[in-house]
């Protein structure tokens, strides 16, 4: 399968690009990782007339914790989380989440910002960015905004990131004190995409008590979800088996799975239960 | 059309490539370097895999103008002047191909797993392996090839490569 004619252009700045984007206008798309799009293209789903590489552009890869916030540049690989030292020690959800993205290979290129400007409810980091209440980065030819994650997904394939512009960074608040994450997905065989998927991060009170909470749902859902009545369900509790229990219930309502070759309405609605109550605790364990 | 240079098994190359050439277009009709095969076209199966810059590449979700400046590892790249490669040396004593054809891409992505690391557990073995279909062998004896390989690369004893029959 061969994707149907473009033109191609790798600039090396971020300026180079932002102009390349506002002289093509609609039909041109970024490429980052190539793996979600590039299939797209091979199947015809997509024929961008021009595709401006921003892989050659400084600056956009890296990890760091600063002034409260961990930023990721958009154009870090899946690969990179994978093995950064400060994600295996700290933020074990991303841990979790990228040994269940793909496979070696589509790591080694797949990029965190690719995976969510994508705009696909089935992608994992969407739901992790939602339990992290992250911030979106933005940037077009005037300046940058930061847009939260809870408006950043319109609907399938499409986003806060308007023509013209790219997406550069992702920011959430630095993990502190006595927190916890973790991500599971159910998959059918290893790499594929979620049957469903919980994302979730936990913060303690030093009396024990649960301060915050943020759950998000992976594809069984149109958008991305948040599972806001079980976040709500266990803040202030003690996180009690019956709260937690309450809080996976809330989720497995909350979200409206389709019937699809990975499983039926109500199979996928069981699993959501069932692994938002083990995610729940996972995190604990870990806070 | 695009100019691109680039160097596939540490010879240098220059090609013309239409903007929506596939890597692995480039590779075995460009090139003529048919090592390197096409199983499902669709990111799946890792038959395609060759190295980038070291790192296991599927090379069907690759443009050929991404590889301008890059320097390309293919199944005919791994065997030396001195002899085989230690991966391709494991897959034969451990019996580890029946077909064949995932053999190339499953030999390139051990490559950069035991790069990475070089003394993998049986467990990191399978996870590395798993972007790589193979439809005969059931994996057994592709999991002791990596091993055999890995003891090979850190210069120890290597283990019995007894085929298992099952
Ligand atoms: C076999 C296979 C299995 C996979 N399994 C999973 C899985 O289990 N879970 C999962 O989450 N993903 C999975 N993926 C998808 C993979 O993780 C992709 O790499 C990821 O979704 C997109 O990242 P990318 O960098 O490759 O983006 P690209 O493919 O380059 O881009 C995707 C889209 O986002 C746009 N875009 C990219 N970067 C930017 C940016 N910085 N600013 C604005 N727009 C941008 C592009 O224009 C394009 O429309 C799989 C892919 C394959 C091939
Ligand atoms: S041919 Fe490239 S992954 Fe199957
Ligand atoms: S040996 Fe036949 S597919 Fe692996």
């Amino acid at each position: 399968m061969i994707p149907e004619g473009f033109e191609y252009a790798a600039p090396a700045t971020l300026n180079d690009a932002l102009a390349l984007l506002a002289e093509y206008g609609e039909d041109a798309k970024i490429l980052a990782g190539g793996h979600s799009l590039i299939p797209m293209m091979k199947l015809r789903f997509a024929s961008p007339t021009h595709l401006v590489d921003i892989n050659n552009i400084p600056g956009l890869s890296y990890i760091k914790e600063e002034g409260g916030y961990l930023h990721i540049g958009a154009m870090t690989k899946e690969v990179e989380l994978e093995e950064s030292r400060i994600i295996r020690d700290k933020y074990h959800i991303f841990t979790d989440a990228s040994k269940l993205i793909a496979d070696p290979q589509v790591r080694n290129f797949g990029t965190i910002g690719g995976n969510i400007a994508h705009g696909d409810a089935a992608n994992d980091h969407p739901a992790v960015m939602i339990a992290l209440g992250a911030e979106v980065e933005i940037t077009n030819s005037t300046g940058s905004r930061w847009v939260s994650i809870d408006e950043f997904f319109y609907g399938f394939y499409t986003t806060a990131v308007q023509q013209g512009e790219i997406l550069t960074a992702l920011r959430m608040p630095a993990l502190n004190g006595k927190s916890g994450t973790s991500y599971h997905k159910l998959e059918r065989k290893v790499g594929d995409y979620a049957t469903a998927g919980v994302a979730v991060a936990i913060t303690m009170n030093d009396d024990g008590t649960c301060k915050s909470a943020g759950i998000g749902l992976t594809n069984v859902n149109p958008l991305p979800l948040r599972a806001k009545r079980s976040e709500e369900a266990l803040v202030g509790t003690r996180l009690t088996d019956e709260d937690i229990l309450r809080a996976a219930q809330y989720a497995a309502e909350d979200c409206s799975p389709n019937d699809d070759l990975r499983g039926s309405e109500a199979f996928k609605r069981d699993m959501v239960k069932v692994i938002t109550k083990r995610m729940i605790k996972k995190a604990i364990s870990r806070a | 059309m695009h100019e691109i240079k680039f160097k596939v098994n540490g010879v240098e190359q220059i090609a013309s490539v239409e903007s929506r050439l596939l890597l692995v277009h480039l590779i075995r009709e460009n090139l003529s370097m048919t090592g390197t095969h096409i199983g499902c076209d669709t990111s799946s199966c890792g038959a395609c895999t060759v190295l980038i810059d070291g790192k296991s590449a599927k090379a069907c979700t690759i443009l050929a103008v991404q590889a301008n400046g890059k320097d390309i590892t293919t199944v005919e790249g791994l065997a030396t002047a001195e002899g085989l490669h230690p991966i391709q040396e494991g897959f034969k004593e451990a019996h580890a191909l029946q077909c064949g054809f995932c053999t190339p891409g499953m030999m390139l992505r051990a490559v950069e797993l035991l790069e990475k690391n070089p003394n993998p557990t049986e467990e990191e073995i399978r996870w590395g392996i798993s972007g790589n279909l193979c439809r005969c062998t059931g994996y057994n004896n592709i999991v002791k090839a990596i091993q055999y390989a890995g003891a090979k690369i850190r210069g120890e004893e290597v283990p019995s490569t007894e085929p298992e029959f099952v």
